[in-house]
């Protein structure tokens, strides 16, 4: 494994092993010096063009507890909004000699021709309505954690699939570790091809609920509200949001996850969201180990 | 550029790939045909043994960037490229800078491909001022000008407006001229990338869907029929365009189209890895449309192949896959394309080659100087082709002045040894001359 574009490019077993590596390395973030020198003289750049605080310190807290470099290379502010190209940066970075390359942006598919002009490793958070790997591998660490196996977990992706980076990354990763993935949404807000996609589908979600160990509910964005994929926020938040009374309706144990940031009201109410049957801050600090281990088995190596 | 009165005798060529004969070139004319033709004095002997002879192709759909955009291609340098593929008239398209929606602009694209001299160079004039899609060009001006305008054309843009379309498609009447539209219903593809489909879905690239260009098309045969004016529809490139067109034709319509090299042989997988060399508008579609798109060629609902040459500088290709620019050059590959697709396959002889590449592209243009039958007294406008030269396409090597292929790498079966323009040899054994 050399980049980590998509969450497809994993198979199981490199996966599983990402997993076990996060769930060892979760262990340092418990001790009082989080701290590791496995990366040390290494230089790990994180390349945003689009704002991610919370991405962005993620992987920033992953590198440094791995003792690498970390530079913070930020669209704005830089020769990027003077009009440089991605190929100019990333020959630039090379030059600079960085080992591996964390590029969030807003063009699918920019990682992937990254990857052809920097001799280190390329790593996806998240490009446009593409992939975002790395979430989709903390979601499924959680998952594990919480129900202790993917095999024939049943879980249900509820929201904008079409523009999202994380359903696309999830059907993926969660279909090779064996899970059952059901995505719900309206018509509008599903790719024209979903029926060719290795998982369910419904408009329903309350047909859904009650057979789903995992409800992961996606951000519905700002700008999909004015381009008519349905009527009003109020009626999406009436038949796709998740509140007490149809958490109510899944198993007991069943979770309920959320990438973050949450729209409370929308995709859920309040109080599904600080229910303790809500992930959220688990998914926030599995996020470290997960970008750990990733930065480990790409980085570590050589 | 070499001597005009030069006398030139092409050995052993076949004709619209048929038995070989010999062909005498005097005068810009074709003097005569026959088999073991003498040489006349100081006549200079082509050999021709095995290649396949098709009077001079005639392209209804090129881009060649002047004005406005000289560092992706010039008259001159698009006018060497067409005829290194073989070209002996191209039609360039009006989407320069400034437009070539008044009779200036085109006049100096006219004179610009005159002083060049590769191949006659007919401008395309815009239907709308600008391109804008709002006010009618002096449509009347660029046809009454020196350039002789017939084709008018906002490609690259869709004349989206219904009234505007209904008018456009009634005023040419009046000088038998045609509207080309490049049919993109414009709502249905804000922002779209990439056909949609399969590929668009996972790669999570905004689609560019089928009936956008097929509602199009449909309005427009129906808009044309009502007002009984000719319509052109440029780069078709769905299976359902195809069948629209031909039940069009069935009841009437005077409609014509047309399908590039790239829709015949490439599919929309190819954008797997974000390559910008493969983006294009219309984008590329699946196996099927590529099909049907061969199947309505085969048939005659689409009448012709225009390449749609869109050169681009490396920096415009060279990022990410949203920021770069649609199009792909095309004139130096198009017939080798064509021979693999159509020929190959059985589905085109080399005679209807020269129907679907040069004489019907003159007729829809109305230009009365190419697509003729290679005979005496005819206009010497020649190409010799061998079929049986594989060759890697590269960018690089090409007179384009620019490289975006996306044949690149790719082995085509044949290329152009020969390009005659009115007796006068443009490329000579594979090189300019």
């Amino acid at each position: 494994m050399r980049h980590l574009l998509s969450s497809g490019d994993l198979t199981r077993d490199e996966a599983t092993l990402i997993l076990d590596t996060a769930a060892e390395l979760a262990r340092v973030s418990d001790r009082s010096v989080k701290k590791l020198p496995t990366l040390r003289g290494r230089t790990v750049v994180n390349l945003f063009y689009e704002d991610s605080t919370r991405t962005r310190t993620s992987f920033e807290l992953a590198a440094k507890r791995l003792s690498a470099d970390v530079i913070n290379f930020s669209a704005k502010g830089s020769s990027v909004s003077k009009g440089e190209s991605l190929k100019d940066t990333a020959l630039t970075l090379q030059a600079m000699g960085a080992d591996g390359v964390v590029i969030r942006h807003s063009a699918s598919g920019a990682p992937h021709r990254l990857s052809h002009w920097v001799d280190g490793s390329v790593l996806n958070a998240g490009d446009g309505t593409h992939e975002h790997p790395t979430q989709a591998l903390l979601d499924a660490f959680t998952m594990r954690s919480r129900m202790g196996r993917l095999e024939g977990l049943r879980v249900a992706v509820v929201g904008d699939i079409t523009h999202s980076r994380v359903a696309r990354s999830n059907v993926l990763l969660l279909t090779t570790l064996g899970a059952h993935v059901t995505l719900v949404a309206p018509p509008t807000l599903l790719p024209v091809s979903v029926h060719t996609w290795p998982c369910e589908v419904s408009y329903h979600l309350d047909d859904v609920l009650p057979k789903s160990d995992v409800a992961m509910m996606l951000r519905v964005q700002n700008e999909r509200m004015h381009e008519s994929y349905f009527p009003s926020v109020r009626e999406y938040s009436r038949n796709y949001g998740l509140d007490a009374e149809r958490l109510a309706c899944m198993p007991p144990d069943a979770v309920v996850m959320h990438p973050g940031p949450m729209v409370r009201g929308v995709e859920v109410s309040a109080e599904v969201a600080d229910s303790p049957r809500c992930t959220v801050t688990e998914q926030v600090a599995n996020g470290v180990s997960v970008r750990m281990a990733v930065l480990y088995l790409l980085l570590g190596g050589s | 550029m070499p001597d005009t009165d030069r006398v030139y005798l092409i050995s052993g060529a076949r004709p619209l790939g048929g038995d070989p004969v010999d062909l005498l070139v005097a005068d810009g004319r074709i003097a005569d045909t026959g088999t073991g033709l003498a040489v006349p004095e100081g006549a200079e002997t082509v050999d021709a043994d095995g290649l396949i002879a098709l009077p001079g192709l005639v392209d209804l759909h090129t881009h060649l960037r002047e004005p406005g955009r000289e560092d992706a291609e010039t008259v001159a340098t698009g006018s060497r490229a067409a005829a290194m593929g073989g070209y002996t008239a191209v039609h360039a398209m009006a989407n320069t800078d400034p437009v070539a929606d008044t009779a200036g602009v085109v006049e100096q694209v006219w004179r610009l491909g005159r002083e060049a001299g590769y191949c006659d160079v007919y401008p395309v004039g815009a239907v709308t001022t600008g391109l804008a899609g709002a006010n009618l060009a002096e449509i009347g001006a660029m046809a009454d000008s020196a350039a002789g305008v017939r084709v008018f054309s906002d490609d690259g843009k869709c004349v989206s407006d219904a009234l505007l379309m209904r008018r456009a498609l009634e005023y040419v009447r009046a000088f038998d001229g045609v509207i080309a539209q490049h049919a993109q219903e414009p709502r249905l593809t804000e922002g779209a990338q990439m056909n949609e489909g399969c590929v668009s879905d996972r790669l999570g690239l905004p689609g560019w869907p089928a009936v956008a260009e097929e509602a199009i098309i449909a309005r427009d045969c129906l808009l044309a029929q009502h007002v009984g004016s000719r319509l052109h529809v440029c780069h078709v490139s769905t299976r359902g365009s195809v069948d629209i067109i031909r039940w069009a034709k069935a009841r009437g319509c005077d409609v014509t189209a047309e399908v590039t090299p790239h829709h015949l042989l490439l599919t929309d997988d190819l954008v797997e890895g974000y390559d910008p060399v493969y983006k294009v508008n219309p984008p590329l579609r699946t196996a099927d449309d590529v099909r049907a798109l061969r199947e309505g060629l085969a048939d005659g609902t689409i009448d012709i192949v225009a390449t749609d040459h869109a050169p681009h500088p490396v920096e415009a290709k060279e990022t990410e896959w949203s920021t770069a620019a649609m199009g792909m050059v095309g004139l130096e590959t198009a017939l080798a394309v064509v021979q693999e697709t159509m020929v190959d396959t059985g589905l085109l002889t080399w005679a209807q080659v020269a129907d679907r590449m040069s004489a019907a592209p003159a007729r829809i243009g109305r230009v009365t100087g190419h697509g003729r039958a290679l005979a005496p007294g005819e206009p010497a406008n020649v190409v010799l082709y061998d079929p049986a030269a594989p060759v890697e396409a590269d960018g690089a090597a090409m007179a384009t002045k620019s490289s975006n292929t996306p044949f690149r790498g790719m082995t085509l079966p044949g290329r152009v040894r020969a390009t005659f323009l009115r007796g006068v040899p443009t490329v000579l054994e594979g090189k300019i001359s």
